[in-house]
């Protein structure tokens, strides 16, 4: 019975890192940009919403449609003016560009709100603990439902928006080939920038779930990055649905070693994504040597 | 450039130059494309067949010189801004958009650089499929396909933005002979409804067919132009060909 609470658990705590992942897997699979600020800007948005909350006692829920849009209009000044120049310079060069964004954000939120661990879960009141009892043991958070809601309808709606409307068709092909589809009249520099706006938005949203479920300080971001990214990997890079899965998988492993010694959480989490890693490496060297056999041979 | 030459033609190069580093690529070249025209180019490998497309396109700014589409000056328009005006290119090397259907890659064409939405850019891409006998193949991936159809696919991208003026670069390379009629009947078929051509290919014996006007370049220069029997016919055009002395 335990194990079923732990594995519904670590699947709505899936869905958070799904939300997480959702926006650095957009940009790299748009734009080929490993966005090293990914995690500081989702505290970013978090802190945004915190600083609305504590100044003006509006709902958390509230302050995050006013974020979002503020966002949004960020990550599309942000690629017009810092990741368009950067990319130009070749794939490497928005790393560094990324990395050093990172340094500022979290520095720049230090200067203003302090090193002090903060949560948005006071302004929610009891939704941030109350639940659901399924069975005698098994209960379901409500905000870990709703995360984990949001985290379908966002990447399920980006999948559908991608798919059949006009400005997701224009995504997909600059995603593809940007000079070529420069050649059918779309402007892949707009493309870009309304990519960026999406990722760097969704990074908001998430980091206020976080900041709602947990604490963050403006050093959170880092650790958010690293859960992302791994979420990405395990479901595959590039793709939405693949996003979900793979943050369910580091979820559930992240209860499971949680269950196991509370050490664990990380610690199971790193070691899935090293063996997906791993398989996703000994799969690609089997393709590229021609099976099981030539994996084994020596090279000639 | 003067105003009557500019306005005497749909598409026109004046004066255009084209350096990369200390390499002379484009060396004066002045080109007029009337409207309803179809225009051949040839010349040697290195000529500076493709550079002038990608000036005209867009893919490139030129050096020097001024590109002008139907009476406006465009030097400074990208190639998304011409595609829209009516300026449509295609590969050498097809690069269809992986992972969307042949149809897609049509219809994305269509929205964005054709300016159409929901039933016209379905008819229109319907239409541009089936000049290039690709419906049979129209729900397939793109990147699915073999070269033929991919030489096609770039072919019905581009009219799939309904442009006014073609730019084709060497669909005709590898086709059999029977491929290569069907590319002509096409070809004959889009003149005919008055659209412009500028085609270089290398093939000459398929490239006489589908146009009126011929161009030879050599060294970045147009070293002839005029009646395709005449060019070919030029002992200039044959030395630059044969390896004789340089062209002057």
């Amino acid at each position: 019975m335990i194990l079923l609470s732990q594995l519904i658990n670590g699947v709505l705590l899936g869905g958070y890192y799904a939300l997480l992942a959702c926006g650095l897997s957009f940009m790299f699979g748009v734009m080929r940009i490993i966005n090293l600020a990914h995690g500081d800007l989702a505290i970013l948005g978090a802190c945004l919403v915190f600083f609305i909350a504590d100044q003006t006692g509006l709902s958390p829920f509230i302050g995050l449609i006013v974020m979002l849009p503020v966002l949004a209009v960020g990550g599309w000044a942000l690629q017009r003016w810092m990741l368009e120049r950067s990319l130009r310079a070749g794939l490497l060069v928005p790393l560094l560009t990324t990395f050093g964004l990172a340094i500022v954000i979290e520095n720049g939120l230090f200067e203003y709100f302090g090193a002090d661990s903060r949560s948005l879960a006071p302004y929610i009141g009891d939704f941030a603990f109350d639940s659901w009892a399924i069975t005698d043991n098994i209960y379901i958070g409500e905000l870990a439902v709703l995360i984990f809601a949001v985290a379908v309808v966002l990447l399920g709606g980006l999948k559908l928006f991608l798919n059949y409307t006009s400005l997701g068709r224009a995504i997909r092909a600059t995603a593809e080939d940007a000079d070529t589809a420069e050649l059918v009249g779309i402007n892949a520099r707009a493309v870009y920038a309304v990519a960026a706006a999406i990722a760097v938005a969704t990074a908001g949203l998430a980091g206020v779930f976080l900041a709602m479920r947990e604490t963050f300080s403006p050093y959170s971001g880092p650790t958010q990055l690293i859960f992302a990214f791994e979420a990405v990997v395990i479901g595959g890079i590039g793709s939405l649905s693949g996003t979900l899965v793979g943050g369910i998988v580091l979820g559930v492993a992240q209860t499971f070693g949680a269950q196991i010694n509370p050490q664990g959480f990380l610690i199971a989490g790193h070691l899935v994504f090293l063996l997906v890693l791993a398989g996703r490496l000994v799969v690609g060297a089997m393709r590229a040597r021609g099976g099981m056999h030539g994996l084994f041979a020596r090279r000639p | 450039m003067a105003a009557s030459s500019v306005e005497g033609g749909l598409l026109v190069g004046a004066g255009i130059y084209k350096h990369f580093g200390a390499l002379t690529v484009l060396d004066g070249v002045n080109f007029t494309l009337a409207a309803s025209e179809s225009v051949g180019i040839v010349g040697p490998n290195g000529a500076g067949k493709t550079t002038l497309l990608n000036v005209l396109a867009g893919a490139y700014r030129p050096s020097l010189g001024a590109v002008y589409f139907n009476g406006t000056e465009v030097t400074a328009f990208d190639a998304a801004q011409r595609c829209r005006l009516g300026i449509a290119r295609s590969h050498q090397i097809p690069r269809p958009f992986a992972g969307m259907t042949v149809f897609e890659n049509c219809f994305v064409a269509a929205t964005t650089g054709g300016g159409l939405s929901g039933h016209r850019a379905y008819a229109c891409c319907v239409e541009a499929l089936d000049l290039c006998h690709m419906l049979h193949v129209a729900n397939r991936r793109a990147e699915t396909l073999g070269l033929l159809d991919r030489k096609r696919l770039e072919l019905a991208r581009a009219l799939a933005t309904s442009p006014r003026v073609l730019l084709l670069d060497e669909i005709g390379g590898g086709l059999t002979d029977e491929e290569a009629n069907n590319l002509v009947e096409t070809i004959q078929v889009l003149r005919g409804r008055g659209l412009a051509i500028i085609w270089i290919e290398h093939i000459v014996h398929v490239l006489i067919r589908g146009i009126e006007r011929l161009i030879c370049m050599d060294a970045g220069r147009i070293i002839a132009d005029g009646k395709p029997e005449a060019v070919i016919a030029d002992a200039v055009v044959i030395d630059a060909y044969i390896g004789g002395k340089a062209a002057p």
